[in-house]
């Protein structure tokens, strides 16, 4: 379990995280969204101790970071794939780290075999490609075994086998109990492998929820109607009121309007309905919609607020 | 895949008091980490090869030379020091490995997987400065005393040689691995202090190289006063055996050298210890 209070980095009088407090749940995949720039990667650093936050705590099963014992046996982290010294090969980098906490090298193989690396692990990791680099940096979270996962983006550069290959990886972690915290940028990614989600825009909390939640919140709901009468179905919802969002010869999308209300005032009018479907925003949308009120509507922000999150867009 | 991964999680929770990170273990991971860079391989030839090679190179000039050598010069030389000349070639080498063991790890981003792995950050300090101080005292050490022997046989043929009993000949064999033993720590310590590699290499050489030179610039007698507190003249002296009064005495010179590296290791491990990663 994964906890963090209050929670702020500020770099000089810029601030990348601002008061986050969440608790990321074991034994099931939780997403950690956000624009670039919005703060992920720091708010990661801060829980494994490589930044220092400015207030708040990070714990990871009420420890933190610093006191853990044996952190690549309790957490395994990929920050960024390329955590590895160009000229070393991917073997000796991972017998390095696993030396620090007398991980056995039957196990430095082990990774090496599950992540599908088994063929240039003795070659300069100089030479990978992002996605090797990629399997390279699972490798070494799952070095010691850990109860916990931390990866920044772990997708980044993967081929589409290779992200499925993610995908039920983290799925079969989580189902044996592990805490996962994945972040990433892509709604969609997140929506397939996580069923918690936390999502952040320029540092601050937007949405602590469920996926299914996330797509409830999202104030995009539509009809889509099509009818050959769409001008005077047009004109009858207008009189109640009732927005139509687009239209086209014979197609109207409206919102603000359930598909029974809009069926009954075209019966009543002996308007012919050829189509009326309900459209739920996708969580592609609604992630827009949240994370763009955020940015719209957040507290009173100086104007170099925006830069300020954007100036660390590898965060 | 899973079941793997399910077999191995269980084996890890029988087992509940596993290994924690200590100072053995985070010295035993950077000794895996000196063997496993072909650029250290080179740094350590290249140093051995510049005070073999430069040595044996002094010593065979100075045995063809001796002949036209002014008496007062011969009754002041110093075969211990002549064939340990590529000391001062070497030094350039060891200077880089050392501050190269630290920024190379900043410049790659690899210096997050090993504060992930050690939390506590200065056990990683230590370890380099166990392994790589370590790991250059036995090299040099095995360098400077092969070609001691070596330059020392090819002076022998006009009979001015020294030997290993010839007063202060053994200090300066251990003296010329020690000075590039603290070069190497000395880089270490600027390497954690600056994170990057010109500017750690920079601030190194212009220590040991440039401040003598501006020293010199300064009116007299404040040369005289200074220049044996400095870095390369307060490091070296342990490599001569002619005694040279304008120098501090032997040891205390190299405890002078010693504190320079400790300075830059107490500010290297401050920084370490405080700044973000």
């Amino acid at each position: 379990m994964i906890e963090a209070r209050g929670l702020t980095k500020r770099y000089g009088d810029k601030i990348a995280v601002n008061d986050l407090s969440f608790t990321v749940r074991p034994g099931i995949v939780t997403g950690f969204l956000g624009p670039n720039g919005a703060g992920k990667s720091t708010t990661m650093r801060m829980l494994l101790g490589l930044d220092a936050p400015t207030a708040g705590t990070a714990t990871i099963d009420g420890l933190s970071y610093v006191d853990i014992a044996a952190p690549l046996r309790e957490v395994g982290a990929m920050l960024e794939a390329r955590a590895i010294h160009t000229g070393r090969s991917a073997r000796s980098h991972l017998l390095a780290l696993a030396a620090t906490t007398g991980i056995p090298t039957r196990r430095v193989e082990e990774v090496i075999d599950l992540v599908g690396l088994t063929d240039v692990a003795r070659k300069r990791a100089g030479g990978f490609s992002l996605g090797m680099g990629q399997r390279l940096g699972i490798a070494s979270a799952l070095l010691g075994n850990p109860g916990t996962l931390i990866l920044d983006e772990p997708v980044n550069g993967l081929d589409p086998e290779g992200i499925l290959w993610i995908r039920n990886l983290l799925k079969s972690l989580a189902a044996e109990g592990r805490t996962i915290f994945v972040s990433s940028h892509l709604m969609s990614e997140m929506a397939l492998t996580a069923s918690h989600l936390i999502v952040i825009g320029r540092g601050r909390m937007i949405a602590d929820v469920s996926v299914q939640e996330l797509t409830a919140m999202s104030s995009r709901d539509q009809v889509r109607v099509r009818t050959p009468d769409s001008a005077r179905l047009r004109e009858l919802l207008a009189r109640d009121g009732i927005v139509v969002t687009s239209h086209g010869d014979d197609v109207i999308e409206v919102s603000g309007s359930s598909s029974t209300d809009i069926g009954l005032i075209a019966a009543r009018a002996g308007i012919p309905l050829i189509e009326l479907t309900p459209q739920q925003a996708s969580l592609e949308e609604a992630f827009m919609d949240i994370t763009r009120d955020a940015v719209e509507f957040g507290t009173p922000q100086r104007p170099d607020a925006e830069l300020a999150t954007a100036g660390r867009s590898t965060t | 895949m899973s079941t793997t991964m399910q077999e191995a999680r269980t084996t890890t929770t029988a087992n509940a008091h596993l290994p924690q990170v200590t100072q053995a273990r985070v010295i035993e991971s950077e000794w895996i980490k000196l063997r496993s860079l072909r650029s250290t391989f080179w740094s350590f030839f290249a140093a051995a090869a510049f005070v073999i090679g430069l040595g044996l190179l002094f010593s065979l000039v100075r045995e063809q030379n001796w002949n036209q050598m002014p008496p007062p010069e011969k009754l002041l030389f110093d075969p211990t020091q002549t064939s340990l000349r590529g000391t001062y070639l070497a030094e350039l080498a060891i200077g880089v490995l050392g501050v190269l063991a630290v920024t190379g790890e900043y410049s790659t981003g690899m210096i997050r997987a090993t504060l992930s792995a050690v939390p506590r950050r200065l056990p990683v300090l230590w370890g380099k400065l166990v392994v790589f101080g370590a790991a250059v005292f036995a090299v040099m050490g095995v360098s400077s005393l092969i070609t001691f022997l070596a330059g020392q046989a090819i002076m022998g043929g006009t009979h001015h040689q020294a030997s290993l009993s010839t007063p202060g000949a053994l200090r300066a064999v251990t003296g010329a691995a020690l000075f590039l033993t603290v070069i190497c720590m000395l880089g270490i310590g600027l390497g954690f202090l600056l994170r990057s590699t010109a500017g750690a290499i920079a601030t190194l050489f212009g220590l040991i190289l440039v401040l003598p030179i501006l020293v010199q610039a300064l009116p007299s007698p404040w040369p005289e006063h200074i220049t044996k507190f400095l870095p390369l003249a307060a490091g070296t002296v342990l490599m001569n055996t002619v005694k040279d009064p304008t120098m501090l005495a032997p040891w205390t010179a190299f405890g002078v050298f010693c504190l320079y590296a400790v300075a830059a290791i107490a500010a290297g491990a401050a920084m370490l210890k405080r700044r973000d990663a």
